[in-house]
């Protein structure tokens, strides 16, 4: 069992989310924010792009040697007394989890924030077999009470407003005076620190994900705003770390050249709050930490895009920029995207791991407009990406048959410059006919554009002709 | 196939290697053994007394706050005069570090001083840093007996002292005093790098301090004589 794909309903989801007027308001918030704050962290380190390069580079080399190099991280993990238990698909990673908790006699277990569980379906799993996972980082926290998915990577809650979530509180939050005041949002975050506090307390396992593996230490690595990985590895009898498997690198230093870029690129901070880095389980003398420290790694698909026309995708650091800069993205939301991955790069990672039949609506949810890659901290060609997914659905004529027979109509003319010339300056004008020196507000067979915009009446003569005649006067 | 056996076949079937080649062997091996620095920003390469200068601005800038003391005698007093300004009980929770120890908590005879981890009873606690980084105003605090990892999350004050001569100017000079004090791929179990205090984001995107760790963080500088 892993997260159900509704992908293929990306049109109807994006229609949906448009429509509705939460969502819009919040993305609406969040859209500008991400942007400046980024745009301020980067303008302030002179050396970003060398970092940059430098990263993308290194992740090439990783991806080379994955195999080596996680051979040396499992090696390492064992030197520091820890356990490392392999899963290729989301069942496998979800039955070892689950053994973990069952020999613990887990009750309850705190989560920290993971995309990985997400994919697995973690936490339905567990509920399924009477364990409660309680997602302790605050977005994830109010998704959880809300019974939704994250709608973005870092920022999960994204698309909930402040109202809402005093909604959920209250609706939650029973033992709590109903007359008690949570109009500022430093009230709603007292509560849930509050809430959360006894639960970590409680907590019989610490599940978190890692945003890097060192192979030199078998170190995981995860950072976070709150402290509440820190408080769900630390407090609990075992840590699990759920991670996939492209997320080792070499060394402590090669760590520091990927975090000087995730905080940055990811919310405009030089570093996240807590950046933590562990290693195996509680050891003679320590007073404090987990007795039992387990990493599952997962492949899930992943091992298929090494050596291919995807294995670009596998640089992803999960920072979020390509997403807080997509114009898509701004428009519908995290949601309509179908499964955990949204945005640009969820457009490309999702055909990636749930098949393109699955996940090839995605990659035609863009409008090619680039800023995806040219903010990526590793510099992966999104747009490149997306077109290969494009010509894949293409091939294997998963298209709408009239995207098809569009397609062969405008290469019959492409193919024909003289025919396509011809064709071109009679449509311009009976459009100019139609449109006068205004805008048209219906045309026929183009109602998808005119119904939420006008087209504009062509004015002059057709770009080709122009250009002819520049040619000729110079 | 499942699991382990699985995931590296098809690593291997991916990138058509057969695991065997030496050259591919030795690549991987020299980078762990010589771990060489990537780009390190020319912020933090100063001089001693412009590393602090710097180390202080980043840790302003990281919302936590700062005082810079000429010696350690000067820490019992500083330490009671913050609990006095956020209105806070006298006493403090801390390790068994021998720095630590070292320090005249006496001379605050109101200062109650308890020591060990935290059960998340206690409102304030000192931890003394293993070292720190002056790029980013960034702690870095090792886990074990001496500095409980519980004392850096679950107090609402953390104050942490640092020597002026472990503020570094960047992370790698950390790494490389963590192989000196641990071995060349030794690590604590834990390692935490801390900047600022505890915030999220995740109401409306507004930054809001004092999420589930420490609402505030308080930095004790030890100047070097």
């Amino acid at each position: 069992m892993s997260q159900a794909v509704n992908s293929p309903h990306f049109n109807a989801n994006a229609r949906k989310a448009l429509d509705d007027a939460f969502l819009q308001k919040a993305l609406a918030r969040s859209e500008k924010g991400f942007i400046e704050r980024r745009k301020a962290a980067v303008e302030k380190l002179p050396e970003y792009d060398a970092i940059r390069d430098s990263a993308r580079d290194l992740k090439d080399h990783i991806l080379a040697h994955l195999d080596l190099y996680l051979e040396a991280y499992e090696k390492n993990v064992i030197a520091a007394g820890g356990h490392v238990h392999w899963a290729a698909d989301a069942e496998e990673a979800n039955e070892i989890i689950h053994g973990i908790c069952k020999r613990l006699d887990a009750k309850t277990v705190a989560k920290g924030k993971s995309m990985i569980s997400e994919e697995t379906g973690l936490n339905a799993y567990l509920e399924e077999r009477g364990i409660r996972p309680i997602e302790t980082d605050l977005g994830e926290y109010i998704i959880q009470l809300r019974g939704e998915t994250p709608s973005h990577l870092i920022a999960p809650a994204l698309h909930v407003t402040k109202e809402q979530i005093e909604a959920d509180f209250r609706r939650a939050h029973t033992d709590l005076p109903p007359e008690r005041n949570l109009d500022e949002p430093t009230s709603l975050l007292a509560e849930a620190r509050a809430m959360l506090r006894e639960k970590f307390l409680a907590a019989d396992v610490g599940i978190t994900g890692a945003n890097f593996l060192i192979a030199e230490t078998g170190s995981s690595v995860i950072v976070t705003n709150e402290g509440n990985g820190d408080l769900t590895q630390t407090l609990a009898k075992a840590h699990i770390v759920i991670s996939s498997i492209e997320k080792v690198v070499p060394t402590r230093e090669d760590a520091a050249t990927f975090l000087r870029l995730l905080a940055r690129t990811a919310s405009g901070l030089d570093l996240s709050v807590y950046t933590t880095f562990s290693t195996g389980a509680r050891r003679e003398g320590d007073p404090d930490g987990p007795l039992e420290y387990h990493v599952v790694l997962l492949d899930n698909g992943r091992s298929n895009m090494l050596g291919g026309k995807f294995q670009e995708m596998l640089r992803c650091i999960r920072c979020g920029a390509c997403m807080n800069h997509c114009p898509v993205f701004h428009a519908v939301g995290g949601h309509a995207y179908g499964w955990v991955y949204p945005g640009p790069m969820g457009a490309v990672l999702t055909p990636s791991l749930v098949g393109v039949e699955k996940g090839g609506q995605l990659p035609n949810a863009s409008t090619f407009c680039g800023r995806c890659e040219e903010v990526c901290p590793v510099r992966i060609p999104l747009p490149k990406l997306m077109r290969n997914w494009r010509e894949r659905e293409f091939e294997r004529h998963l298209q709408p048959a009239a995207a098809r027979y569009g397609l062969d109509f405008w290469a019959a003319f492409a193919k024909r410059p003289a025919l396509y010339r011809a064709a071109t300056s009679v449509a311009m004008k009976v459009l100019r006919l139609i449109g006068g020196k205004g805008r048209i507000r219906s045309l026929p067979l183009a109602s998808g554009w005119t119904k939420h915009r006008d087209f504009p009446a062509p004015q002059g003569e057709t770009f080709q002709a122009l250009w002819k005649k520049r040619r000729v006067a110079r | 196939m499942k699991g382990r056996e699985a995931v590296f076949a098809n690593i291997k079937k991916s990138l058509r290697v057969s695991g065997e080649d030496r050259a591919r062997r030795e690549a991987i091996a020299a980078r762990l053994e010589r771990h060489p620095r990537g780009v390190v920003p020319a912020r933090g390469q100063k001089a001693d007394r412009e590393r602090l200068e710097l180390f202080r601005q980043m840790v302003e800038v990281a919302k936590a706050s700062i005082a810079v003391l000429d010696n350690k005698e000067e820490v019992p007093a500083a330490v009671a005069a913050y609990l006095r300004s956020k209105n806070l009980p006298q006493s403090i929770r801390h390790g068994d570090d021998e720095r630590l120890a070292l320090i005249p908590w006496a001379k605050e005879r109101t200062l109650e001083v308890t020591k060990g981890a935290s059960d998340g009873a206690q409102l304030a606690s000192v931890s003394y840093s293993f070292g720190a980084v002056a790029e980013s105003g960034t702690l870095v605090m090792v886990s074990g007996a001496d500095n409980p990892t519980t004392l850096n999350f679950l107090p609402d004050h953390h104050l942490v002292v640092v020597d002026e001569k472990d503020i570094a100017g960047d992370y790698e000079t950390v790494w490389d005093k963590i192989r000196e004090c641990y071995g060349a791929k030794g690590m604590p179990r834990v390692v935490n790098w801390i900047t600022g205090p505890s915030r999220s984001g995740d109401i409306e995107q507004t930054h809001l301090l004092g999420a589930h760790g420490p609402r505030s963080l308080h930095v004790l500088v030890v100047r070097s004589t």
